[in-house]
């Protein structure tokens, strides 16, 4: 039931409009819990408790890599929206599913960093460091592993459906919890990766 | 693992608990089924979605975990009340105190007032619902599933015996390495996504659906309120997520957030804990400031005096209560400037509280006052409050607080504070609303001898505890020796407690009573009432509104009524839209308290299986496309027609 043709198609009812306005409030709430992980971050990121400290683990070039492949796919997923602003199922779906695709190599990559690391000795139970290290980059990590199989579902649908006011809403939403991520991503690449291979 | 582990035996007391839930359990089952109710129940309350449902819901709920809270208060003071008591051990006591603050706070005061913020709000704006009402049913699930974990762990497993703070490095695993603090950890967990959930569709639904005209300054005190501790929540509800997931990670993986040995920092939890824990004593109190405004107001006959102020009161305080968190441990080795920051802070929300309280007083000056059992509550508050606020300013001064710091001087001062602060709320809204959900006003009559039960039990319980914790008690004490000359007073103290149980029975028997025998002929607005939710029939119908109001000031329906134009055009009718009954919110609930369960016991393959029931929810939902359905025009015509009359 679109009402107001001068809007984009997410906002075109009563119903998405609030949606997309709690779905903001929600990201106000993420943002506070991030930001208390950091908070617990850096308050125990020196207590190394004989374990290794940061940068005697990081290997940045993995990093930069995990990193490129995510800002990308923030990219990709932009383009996902643009294509579903000019109503092309076919384009919302490649650019979906490419979003996807990086955002799993991510996920490789992030798996495989942490396994790493575990075989360094470096493990959860090892320092206050580690502990709060591996719990922040374990909720982001955790919250791309979700993201996924939300976009899943959503493929799914607009497949089924097509562009229809619930699938952009949907597919908007999904779009502003993947930038945030991604935002998110860059404060753990700049506090936690380039902070800790100074220290 | 043996059943000896599982379940908790060898105390006499808890095993006539286990058997009486067990029995109840039974009973409940039997009765339900011989009266054929399953399919009523399943379709009128377990699926449901209509905010008034599911506030009645909370609110049934939170009496019931007021009984239990109660009963944990009555234990206390039993054991404390002759010197050397041997009813309880101390680690019972331990479990008792703990519980009891726990089930007080989340379990009681937060159902209690979110169940009627549920209730009144759409109503008060003129809303159909709440913004997202699946999500709303979702967050009554997760709360009440929370609540069941946490109130089965003294049968099952042990209760969490840390202190309802649970302060490391006693609650880690080496110093209590039982399961009750898991359930703390976990049930909480689940508690506070249903809250955060709660704040967010309370926040659009205020936002996003009033009644036309009725702009941010002209909502009703109960709404900004409610507004405001959305808010509130939004932003100190993520810090406890984190500082129980640190909790769980230390206890069931063996991380080092809180154990100093592997490089943790116990000061962490404090600060997290209290970052979120000092905001939500304001997140309780507010909505309850809110139900006073509303009732001071209907009950002098006069407007709120001061409106603006009282919403910048509200948001000043708001705003305040983030920045006060120190306060709780100024003993724990801070700088003196740090200390006295926080000291400046605390003691600058008195500022705004005080106004708040010379805005009820202004607003009964002069006003045509009705001793009804609501306003009762409210006058009883104001002075009952103000003690537990200037107590509060005691201990605010950093330098002071060496001597009063956990002692029972502090335990007076926060029953001073939250009991008139939202017991009384409560009470006074219950029998405020109660028409407005029910169709039948509570007995006036027996509501006195509640009222003047509970005060003045109340009294006696707690201000004996002001002088014992001048005297140098400290608080959680199990025991002490004779001679001390704390007995008079904890003698006083346990006699009242008494008294206030006694007048919580008179509420029960009047809900009771008032079930039975109150008359049911009492119309739509039983108080001659100000604001919106009055402006429909009682019970309110499940649309809320036939039409939606329009608004142009404050106190709208009492404008209506003195203009006239309170009254419905058959034209006006049009069919409307509403949400479907969704099996979805139960079910994840049942999920998580299963999951919930078995992390507690640590059985961790068991819950990966079964958090596979919360994803099949997730997944369910995700495709769920009910847009819900229509009531037709004639049907809300012959509704209207039922409680108006002619249209």
């Amino acid at each position: 039931m679109a009402t107001e043709t001068s809007l984009p198609l997410e906002y075109s009812t009563k119903q998405n409009e609030m949606n997309i306005l709690g779905f903001w409030i929600f990201l106000g709430a993420e943002i506070v819990l991030f930001s208390t992980l950091f908070a617990g971050y850096f308050v125990l990121e020196g207590n190394t408790a004989n374990g290794p400290a940061g940068h005697e683990i990081f290997i940045f070039k993995d990093v930069m890599i995990q990193t490129f492949l995510l800002l990308t796919s923030s990219f990709t997923c932009s383009l996902a929206i643009y294509q579903m602003r000019n109503n092309n199922v076919k384009g919302l779906i490649t650019w979906l599913v490419v979003t996807m695709a990086l955002g799993l190599g991510f996920l490789y990559m992030e798996i495989n960093e942490f396994i790493h690391y575990v075989h360094e000795g470096a493990t959860l139970q090892t320092s206050g460091f580690l502990s709060s290290f591996f719990t922040l980059l374990g909720t982001h990590g955790l919250h791309v592993t979700l993201g996924l199989g939300w976009a899943t579902l959503l493929i799914i649908q607009i497949a089924r459906r097509g562009i229809t006011p619930v699938t952009a809403r949907k597919t908007f939403i999904i779009s502003l919890y993947w930038h945030f991520l991604d935002v998110v991503w860059i404060f753990i690449f700049t506090f936690v990766y380039l902070r800790g291979l100074v220290m | 693992m043996s059943v000896d582990q599982i379940l908790v035996t060898g105390d006499p007391l808890i095993l006539a608990s286990q058997i009486a839930i067990l029995l109840t359990i039974i009973g409940a089952v039997v009765g339900i089924t011989y009266f054929k109710k399953w399919r009523y129940l399943w379709e009128e309350w377990l699926t449901t979605v209509d905010h008034k449902k599911i506030g009645i819901m909370y609110i049934l709920a939170g009496v019931a975990m007021f009984f239990r809270g109660g009963v944990d208060g009555l234990m206390m003071k039993a054991q404390t009340s002759r010197p050397n008591m041997e009813f309880l051990d101390a680690q019972h006591y331990d479990e008792v105190f703990t519980t009891h603050g726990i089930v007080m706070i989340l379990f009681m005061a937060m159902p209690m007032l979110i169940g009627i913020m549920n209730v009144v709000l759409p109503l008060q704006i003129g809303a159909r619902d709440v913004a997202f009402p699946k999500l709303n049913a979702l967050s009554f699930w997760t709360f009440f599933v929370a609540a069941m974990l946490f109130n089965i762990s003294f049968v099952i497993g042990g209760s969490p015996d840390a202190g309802w703070t649970s302060y490391f490095p006693l609650a880690g695993k080496e110093f209590t390495p039982g399961v009750g603090n898991n359930y703390y950890a976990i049930a909480l967990q689940i508690a506070g996504i249903g809250t955060l959930a709660t704040g967010i569709n309370f926040i659009v639904t205020i936002l996003k659906m009033r009644a036309p005209g009725m702009t941010l300054m002209k909502m009703p005190m109960f709404t900004w309120t409610s507004l405001v501790t959305s808010i509130l929540i939004v932003a100190a509800f993520p810090i406890l997520t984190v500082a129980l997931a640190f909790m769980t990670m230390d206890r069931l993986f063996g991380a080092h957030f809180f154990t100093v040995a592997a490089g943790g920092d116990p000061m962490l939890w404090l600060n997290l804990f209290w970052l979120w824990g000092h905001p939500e004593v304001y997140i309780v109190v507010l909505p309850a400031f809110g139900m006073f405004s509303e009732v001071i107001a209907t009950f002098s006959r006069k407007n709120l005096y001061g409106y603006k102020t009282m919403v910048a009161s509200i948001v000043g305080i708001a705003f305040l209560s983030m920045l006060v968190w120190v306060h709780h441990f100024y003993t724990m080795g801070n700088s003196a400037a740090v200390n006295s920051v926080f000291s400046i802070t605390t003691m600058m929300i008195a500022i705004p509280t005080g106004v708040k309280i010379f805005n009820w007083l202004f607003t009964m000056r002069k006003g045509r006052i009705k001793f009804t059992t609501s306003m009762l509550w409210s006058l009883a508050f104001i002075p009952c409050f103000t003690i537990g606020g200037v107590t509060g300013v005691m201990l605010a001064m950093a330098a002071a607080d060496y001597q009063y710091h956990n002692t029972m001087f502090l335990v007076a001062h926060f029953h001073y504070v939250l009991i008139p602060g939202v017991v009384f709320a409560v009470f006074a809204g219950l029998y405020y609303w109660w028409p407005k959900m029910f169709g039948f006003t509570l007995n006036e009559k027996i509501g006195k001898w509640h009222f003047w039960l509970f005060v003045i039990g109340f009294n006696l319980t707690f201000m004996p505890m002001f002088f014992v914790g001048l005297d140098g008690m400290s608080r959680r004490m199990y025991t002490y020796s004779e001679g001390l000359g704390w007995e008079g007073w904890l003698g006083f103290s346990a006699a009242g407690s008494l008294i206030m149980a006694a007048g919580f029975a008179a509420l029960c028997y009047n809900i009771y009573w008032s079930f039975r025998f109150a008359s049911r002929d009492v119309g739509s607005d039983p108080w001659d009432a100000r604001t919106l939710e009055w402006a429909t029939a009682s019970p309110v119908q499940h649309y809320n509104f036939a039409v939606v109001p329009k608004v142009d000031s404050l106190d709208p329906f009492w404008k209506m009524k003195k203009k006239g134009t309170f009254k419905l055009k058959k034209q006006d009718i049009k069919e409307i839209h509403m949400p479907s009954n969704s099996a979805i919110p139960i079910l994840m609930g049942i999920a998580f308290g299963i999951v919930g369960f078995f992390l507690v016991f640590e059985w961790f393959t068991l819950a990966a299986i079964w958090s596979l029931g919360i994803i099949a929810c997730l997944v369910a939902n995700s495709f769920d496309y009910d847009d819900g359905y229509h009531v037709s025009a004639e049907e809300v015509e012959e509704t209207e027609r039922k409680w108006r009359g002619d249209l």
